[in-house]
């Protein structure tokens, strides 16, 4: 019960760092319909940006009492502008071009685009990981027979925040009308007024935005950063999002949250070395079986 | 003097390319042929052998992967797990691990029927899927596979995989310690992936590849088994890759789970797209370009700027980023790849002349 548990929370931990990455997925890809392959690395990126920041402050003595707030503070934001920033110039530079180009020209353009960042981040940071500073105080906090860390919780709870933040933006604000409006049908936006390619961009810049909250969290909850990590996460992020249903934004936080789920369990019972062909084998499985997902409705497909 | 046969070859290839008399481009590719089966024993030594043999391993795979993605327009992003499954094949058939040594001759139709098998086992359930779905299951597939390799340890050797595979022997004289001999399988390999390719397109198979790739809607519609098409375009596809790994993994006698990861696929579909996705001649010389760069060229700048500059660069270190930059420079500025499919556009041409006369 007690092993049960201290797994349910990991897997919550874990669910709630995917449930973020796999939110910028399914804003893109519902908007344009690509794959945003690169999005895994601009998560990373705000690992680093992050654990860079954090770095400079401990280096300079600025992280004891009201600084350390004011540090961790400083530290989301920079990694929330870095990745809204890399990742509205990523759309900018390389997929722009290609909106009316074949489907698969733009999937391998951001797959060009992935292994780019991820060699410049190497060359950046080296290949080894690097250990992220332990900023949050990690207490262990008992609730019944249920132990977390007041790390994990804070994860949990800013993972939450940012995603009601975000459900807020895109069901109420005239922004998220727009983006709404733009993934339904582009060409009766833009007859309507909407400028097309500005809610893209502004897309992109809250999916990097999303991928540097979840850079942030995730630099604390794994305690490191490495250069690879974004591929591993951005893969089982990007599962999630297809068995939510892609598109769709709810479905991401519950199919985040289900991975998440699915890895620690699977560690739990057969071993962490399987955990990879676990996921996996549910992203065949779910796309084999139900292509739209949990939540997410069936097209019928476009002609 | 790795440079001098890739620049011959390639030329040659360009020029097989631009030609239209048929007689022309069967002359120079035999010349060609015969160029790199005699140069390589008068000017060559076992660096030369070795990298030419990896350059020919890699031609192999770009023409399979080129039947999936270029011929059936089915963007496959694991296909190293087929090249994985025949380097396992002949590492786990011809080593001490089960004290089985069987004949590598035998291993390499083995290793081809598996890797088809297991391509048309990951097809039959996932090519009812479209694009870039696809695209994402094969990835899942290339990680899997090697991640079971890995996994397996009792089989498989584990993280570590399996050393001291055999040597091969051809009618009782073995191989021995040189490269040689799978640069010249590797050539006649090369030589019968081209041929077979070549036929492949031409035929009834090829044509529906074709029109899968252009239209999946109205291939179905125009009577084509769809399902049928593109499972055979992965099983014959695959095939390549496990004659590949057969090769692979005699000529380097290890096989490990980390030789066949996500990069390799990325590796082979981004010389196909440098070469032109579909153009049989185009794909060799993307491939070629590619394997030089890696092997030869990039090493070489290496240790000239070390020398000059007295610094330990690694350049290595830029493959990624170098294959991520042909991805996307291609994509955006010429994205129909260095040597696009002329004869393909021309036939595309003529059809839709036909149709209006008709």
């Amino acid at each position: 019960m007690h092993e049960f548990l201290a797994q349910l929370a990991n897997g919550v931990e874990l669910g709630a760092i995917y449930a973020l990455i796999a939110l910028g997925y399914t804003l893109v890809y519902g908007i344009l319909e690509l794959i945003n392959f690169a999005h895994g690395d601009v998560y990373t990126f705000g690992s680093f940006t992050a654990l860079v920041v954090l770095v400079a402050l401990r280096a300079a003595n600025l992280l004891h009492g009201a600084g350390l707030i004011l540090g961790i503070v400083a530290a989301l934001v920079v990694a929330i502008l870095a990745c809204a920033l890399l990742n509205a110039g990523i759309e900018r530079l390389a997929y722009r071009r290609l909106r009316k180009a074949p489907r698969l020209a733009p999937l391998i353009t951001a797959i060009g685009v992935s292994f780019m960042l991820e060699n410049l981040i190497e060359l950046w940071q080296g290949a080894a990981p690097v250990p992220f500073p332990n900023v949050i105080p990690n207490p262990e906090l008992e609730i019944g027979a249920l132990q977390v860390g007041v790390q994990q919780i804070v994860v949990v709870a800013l993972a939450i925040a940012t995603m009601i933040a975000l459900h807020f933006f895109v069901k109420r604000s005239r922004l998220g009308k727009a983006m709404r409006a733009v993934a339904q049908d582009r060409d009766a936006s833009s007859l309507v007024g909407i400028d097309v390619d500005r809610t893209i961009a502004i897309t992109f810049l809250i999916a990097g935005a999303l991928a540097g909250v979840a850079g942030f969290v995730g630099g604390v909850s794994f305690g490191s950063a490495w250069f690879l990590n974004g591929f591993g996460a951005g893969l089982r992020a990007f599962t999630a999002a297809v068995l939510g249903g892609i598109g769709n934004i709810a479905g991401a936080m519950l199919g985040g949250f289900l991975i998440g789920l699915l890895e620690s369990f699977s560690t739990w019972f057969i071993g962490g070395q399987w955990s990879n062909v676990a996921v996996f084998s549910v992203l065949i499985l779910v796309l084999v079986f139900r292509p739209s997902g949990l939540l997410g409705e069936s097209l019928p497909e476009k002609v | 003097m790795i440079y001098a046969y890739a620049f011959v070859a390639i030329a040659a290839c360009v020029a097989i390319e631009r030609f239209h008399n048929r007689k022309a481009k069967i002359a120079i590719a035999l010349a060609l042929a015969a160029f790199l089966a005699v140069g390589p024993r008068f000017y060559g030594n076992e660096a030369v052998f070795s990298i030419l043999a990896d350059a020919a391993v890699y031609v192999m795979l770009a023409l399979g992967l080129n039947i999936v993605v270029g011929f059936a327009g089915l963007l496959d992003l694991g296909y190293a797990a087929f090249f994985a499954i025949g380097a396992y094949t002949y590492g786990m058939l011809a080593s001490p691990q089960f004290g089985l040594h069987l004949p590598f001759w035998a291993l390499l139709f083995l290793a081809a029927a598996l890797a088809a098998l297991f391509g048309a086992l990951l097809g039959a359930p996932t090519l009812r899927l479209h694009g870039d779905y696809l695209a994402i299951v094969t990835l899942g597939f290339g990680e899997i596979v090697p991640q079971i390799f890995q996994n397996l340890t009792k089989y498989t050797g584990g993280p570590n995989g399996i050393a001291a595979l055999d040597v091969p022997t051809f009618f009782g004289h073995s191989f021995g310690a040189s490269v040689m001999p799978y640069y010249y399988i590797a050539l006649v390999g090369i030589a019968l992936a081209l041929w077979i390719s070549r036929n492949l397109r031409e035929s009834r198979l090829g044509r529906s590849w074709m029109a899968i790739r252009e239209d999946e809607l109205a291939a179905k519609h125009a009577g084509i088994d769809v399902l049928r098409a593109k499972l055979a375009a992965f099983a014959i596809g695959a095939s390549f890759s496990g004659i590949g790994g057969v090769l692979f993994a005699a000529k380097l006698a290890l096989v490990s789970p980390d030789l066949f990861g996500f990069q390799v696929s990325v590796l082979i579909v981004s010389m196909l797209v440098l070469g032109g996705m579909g153009n049989i001649v185009g794909v060799v010389v993307g491939s070629l370009l590619l394997t030089i760069v890696n092997s030869a060229l990039l090493p070489q700048i290496n240790s000239l700027v070390d020398a000059s500059f007295h610094t330990t660069l690694d350049l290595s270190n830029i493959h990624f980023l170098i294959y991520g930059a042909i991805l996307v420079g291609i994509m955006l500025f010429r994205p129909e790849g260095l040597l696009p499919n002329r004869e393909r556009r021309a036939e595309l041409h003529h059809a839709g002349e036909a149709e209006a006369e008709a």
